[in-house]
């Protein structure tokens, strides 16, 4: 089965990026067709540790990172506060922390315009009570956390409702058809039926975070040149801090602890690896990240975590890092690939979620010169509208909504985060992505669903019988998908399980083997008489 | 203010109120031990209601579990069920299933063969005991026979919908319905409500008569556990008697009726044998001496302090708190006994999930000896008056080889029998 669709502009990726460009082209007035070979947020946009920087991470090392975080971070919580918990930050050092290093970090704020202000070890302590008595120095800045998911599904959702643009899920992009200097044609797959989908549009955009090598050399082009930092972060049970923790030192590993909502975040490591494929964390990495991080916060070491992920940072591969991933350069780069004999591909690249607006804006702008569009962007000032579908990722919301609307007959499917089978029927009925079937793990990306401290085990459930009920299933295919998304969840579930999570882990595991039958599902012999 | 210690004497004591734990019980009691048992609700009001013996043997699902027993003794002779014989544990597994009939609790006679047992997804599992009133839908099963399969709105945990769709490829006479439960109209029901409701004489009409309109000539009908309490198989038979058509049970997600059932049906039984029976509570300190162990208990009010003569440890695991873990190791709980585990904590979970090696974590427990004496730290026994059964033990993955209570009944009996052993020795 093949199918054609025409457009103005084709974006590949939608990540934090390529939602941006697509929200900012519709802006214009221009249309497009954004496509993802899984679904929104899959790459690094869904892998990150959730900082708005204000651009305090950057400031000894470049300047001119940490003023575009500074200003971009600004402009972000203005136009979308509600995906924005401006919680404030501090930079910290400890006992044996370099002071000299961290006396000097005033300056480097100054130089890069960023407001810095000195807290006494005392002050410091009031505000974050985690902060253990070897505080040596400690800054407040004005770090802020992002909810990438409230934030692209506002982006593609806004972007939807302006005009005729859309969104295709499960859609790769295989082979471009290419005709004197323009790609006539991308041929893509929808990854779930197996069918082909042409796309035939003015202009290509690549917007495929650390796919976007891979794809500029499917369309001959072999300038981009990227670097892949693996990054793995820990998801604590509760909200240790109120605000940002970073350790004041120079950038390594487990230096910086961000809420996210309802929960906090500890991380990264930062190792080069080759690909970008099955990047799961370990169990060395998270000892190690502890390790680091309770040196600055001693509470981390009884910390109860739910949660590890990884995610592979795209960096533009610098000839002066040597493969560093850390000394590799934050910015990003605009390819327009005239210089390899294309006229309508551009390839954006690098960057950081916090500029993520810019790189859409910078790359708008190109596109739309070559389409002959003059309008200006308009994303700094355009508020980010926020929407019945597309606001189930907001930490509390669900449990709020439920107890405002008072209706007992509105089941909870997930007690975790308090989400209700009225919350599941709004995304399935409406959310990005719901004009093809929607299943349990897309449903999860544009909720709370899977994301408390059952990771899924029993919500999975409970979410799979309420989609068998509205039809959505209508095979044993339902119960693959279970089995399928609860997978995912352990990669990232395993090198935590220790202490409270282990009775946790039992009892998903009865309940997944011994009242599901997943582990005999697929096997020659699968416990049904013949 | 000064806390009242109560001291008691028993010959046997045991810790644990799960399967292991109960069946202990009633196996001294047979014997003419005086028994003291301590637990707090454990796993055994999470059960589905069946008894598996040995449903899976590396990944195979077996239809004899007795062969695969013997198998298992030949490749796997850690594992606590193949320190047993075929013939005790038949002995052990015949007078559990019998005692739970005689509690209200009719479950089918142990056979030579395993059977299909229903789940509530749609799939099935290997069992070799099971309630009478869910036996009915094994049978359907295996005729085929067409079938109204019933659920209720508002009830998580069992989709009647899902049930017929993921049953379909093989059995597919089925016909999904679902009903308002009388009296529990827009809200969330659970199923221990409407099985205490389904108790009473106006509710089993009232939804006999909401079933009937439903059956179009179906015989058989599937529900989901719920049919009473303390006596199902008086509700059962007084359905059918309304409806016309042989009603089974499925059973839904836990908390789920059928254990509660067992638990409820253990807390009456055990002191009505002359249990002394503590079934809130926890063992504080546990202390080996040379003549028996002695146990601290600390209740709500007061102290018990329980001197016995031996002691059978059947604590569980992570579940039921007998075991716990750090980020390094995994502990026992109780008396702190040494655990095999993997070396590092790397090696408790595959990297896959749901490996169908089993994940090494799942074998760790403790280690014991021919008479069910758990080791100590230099691999010689840890007293000569304790005693190991149940899940608690090493070198069993009970979850994927569908073995639960059948190896808390067996093991219960062997360390029971070993206890007895060293007590009249004395
Ligand atoms: C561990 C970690 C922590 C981070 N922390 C922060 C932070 O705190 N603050 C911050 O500002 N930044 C942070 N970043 C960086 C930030 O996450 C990324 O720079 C940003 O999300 C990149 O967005 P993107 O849209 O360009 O790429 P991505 O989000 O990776 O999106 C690319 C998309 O393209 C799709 N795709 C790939 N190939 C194809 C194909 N052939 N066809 C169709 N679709 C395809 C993928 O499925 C994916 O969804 C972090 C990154 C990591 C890894
Ligand atoms: C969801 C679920 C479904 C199941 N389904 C089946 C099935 O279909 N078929 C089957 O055969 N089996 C099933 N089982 C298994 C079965 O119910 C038992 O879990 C198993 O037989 C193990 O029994 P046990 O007595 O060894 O341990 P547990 O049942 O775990 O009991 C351990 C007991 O020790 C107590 N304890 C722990 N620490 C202390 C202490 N310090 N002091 C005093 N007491 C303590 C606990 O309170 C508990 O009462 C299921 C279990 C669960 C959880």
């Amino acid at each position: 089965m093949t199918s054609l669709r025409e457009t103005d502009v084709l974006i590949i990726g939608a990540g934090a990026t390529g939602a941006g460009v697509m929200r900012d082209l519709a802006l214009r007035g221009i249309s497009s067709i954004l496509i993802d070979r899984s679904d929104l947020n899959a790459g690094a946009s869904g892998g990150n540790h959730g900082l708005l920087h204000s651009g305090g991470r950057y400031v000894s090392a470049d300047t001119r990172t940490a003023a575009e975080c500074h200003r971009e971070a600004d402009i972000l919580k203005r136009i979308a506060p509600h995906c924005i918990d401006d919680c404030g930050g501090m930079f910290v050092a400890v006992e044996w922390d370099d002071e000299t290093f961290a006396r000097r970090f005033p300056d480097h704020c100054r130089d890069a315009g960023l407001p810095c202000k000195e807290l006494s070890t005392d002050a410091a302590r009031t505000r974050e009570p985690a902060l253990p008595g070897t505080v040596i120095a400690a800054y407040a800045v004005p770090d802020a956390t992002i909810d990438p998911f409230a934030l692209v599904l506002g982006h593609v959702d806004h972007a939807i409702h302006l005009g005729d643009s859309a969104y295709l899920p499960h859609t790769a992009v295989d082979v471009f058809e290419i005709a004197n200097g323009v790609i006539e044609m991308a041929m893509c797959r929808d990854l779930r039926t197996g069918a082909e989908t042409r796309i035939r549009a003015r202009q290509v955009i690549n917007a495929g975070g650390a796919s976007t090598m891979d794809i500029a050399q499917r369309a001959g082009c072999s300038d981009v040149k990227l670097l892949y930092s693996k990054g793995t972060l820990l998801v604590s049970n509760t909200r240790i801090s109120k605000g940002v923790i970073n350790r004041l030192r120079v950038p390594g590993d487990g230096d910086i602890l961000a809420p996210g909502g309802t929960v906090s975040l500890l991380g990264t490591s930062s190792v080069t690896v080759p690909r970008i494929e099955d990047n799961r964390p370990t169990v060395a990495e998270i000892d190690h990240i502890l390790a680091e991080g309770t040196q600055m916060l001693p509470v981390l070491e009884t910390t109860r975590f739910i949660r590890a992920f990884s995610g592979v940072r795209p960096l533009l591969a610098a000839p002066d890092a040597g493969g560093n991933a850390r000394r590799a350069s934050r910015r990003f780069l605009l390819f327009d690939h005239e210089d390899q004999g294309l006229k309508n591909f551009v390839t954006i690249a690098g960057g950081k979620l916090t500029t993520f607006r810019l790189m859409a804006e910078k790359t708008a702008d190109l596109v739309a010169a070559r389409l002959g569009n003059t309008a200006a962007s308009t994303t700094s000032t355009t508020p980010l509208p926020q929407g019945d579908a597309i606001r189930w990722t907001e930490p509390g919301l669900a449990a709020r909504d439920w107890y405002r609307r008072a209706d007992p007959s509105d089941m909870i499917m997930c007690e975790c985060e308090m989400v209700a089978q009225s919350a599941v029927d709004d995304i399935t009925a409406d959310a990005p992505g719901a004009e093809s079937h929607m299943s349990l793990k897309a449903i999860a990306q544009r909720s709370r669903i899977g994301k408390g401290a059952c990771q899924g085990a029993f919500c999975a459930m409970r979410v799979t019988s309420h989609l068998y009920d509205t039809g959505v299933y209508d095979s044993r295919g339902g119960l693959e998908l279970m089995r399928a998304f609860l997978a995912e969840r352990y990669r990232g579930v395993r090198p935590v399980l220790w202490g409270a999570q282990l009775p946790q882990a039992e009892l998903a595991e009865i309940l997944h083997c011994g009242l599901a039958g997943l582990d005999l599902m697929g096997s020659s012999t699968t416990g049904e008489p013949e | 203010m000064k806390r009242h210690t109560r001291h008691v004497t028993a010959d046997l004591a045991v810790i644990g109120t799960g399967i292991a734990g109960c069946a202990a019980s009633i196996f001294a009691r047979d014997l003419g031990l005086t028994v003291a048992q301590i637990g707090h609700s454990g796993a055994m009001a999470y059960t589905t209601g069946y008894i598996d013996l040995l449903g899976v043997l590396d990944g195979r699902v077996l239809d004899d579990p007795w062969s695969g027993l013997d198998a298992l003794r030949s490749t796997d002779a850690c594992h606590p069920l193949a320190r047993m014989t075929n013939h005790d544990i038949r002995t052990a597994f015949d007078r559990f299933v019998r005692l739970l009939g005689e509690m209200g609790l009719g479950y089918t006679a142990p056979g030579d063969r395993n059977v299909s047992a229903l789940l509530p997804y749609g799939t099935t599992k290997p069992t070799l005991s099971l309630p009478d009133t869910m036996l009915p839908g094994s049978d359907a099963l295996h005729r085929r026979a067409p079938a109204l399969i019933i659920d209720f709105e508002g009830l998580q945990g069992f989709s009647a919908t899902e049930f017929c769709t993921n049953m379909a490829s093989v059995w597919p006479g089925l016909r999904p319905a679902r009903l308002v439960f009388p009296g529990l109209e827009a809200r969330p029901v659970f199923p221990e409500v409407m099985a205490r409701t389904l108790e009473t004489p106006v509710a089993q009409e009232q939804l006999a008569d909401l079933i009937q309109p439903l059956l179009n000539g179906a015989e058989t009908i599937g529900l989901p556990a719920i049919l009473g309490l303390q006596a199902p198989d008086r509700v059962r038979a007084r359905l059918e008697q309304l409806t016309g058509a042989t009603l089974f049970e499925i059973p839904t997600i836990p908390p789920g009726v059928p254990g509660i059932r067992l638990r409820e049906a253990f807390e009456r039984e055990l002191p009505r044998r002359g249990v002394l029976l503590e079934p809130q509570n926890k063992v504080s300190e546990a202390i080996l001496r040379s003549t028996g162990v002695d146990l601290t208990v600390q209740g709500a009010l007061d102290d018990l302090r329980i001197e016995a003569s031996a002691a059978v440890l059947a604590s569980g695991r992570f579940l039921s708190g007998g075991l716990k873990s750090d980020r390094y190791r995994v502990k026992e709980t109780v008396l702190n006994l040494p655990v095999r585990q993997p070396e590092t904590r790397d090696g408790w979970f595959s990297a896959e999930y749901l490996d169908p090696a089993g994940y090494p974590v799942n074998k760790a427990g403790i280690e014991i000896d021919a008479a069910f004496r758990p080791l100590g730290p230099d691999g010689v026994p840890a007293s000569d008056r304790l005693f190991a059964a149940g899940v608690v033990l090493a070198h069993q993955d009970w979850v994927r080889q569908r073995c639960g209570a059948g190896l808390a009944i067996a093991t219960a009996y062997g360390a029971v029998q070993a206890a007895a052993g060293s007590i009249n020795a004395r």
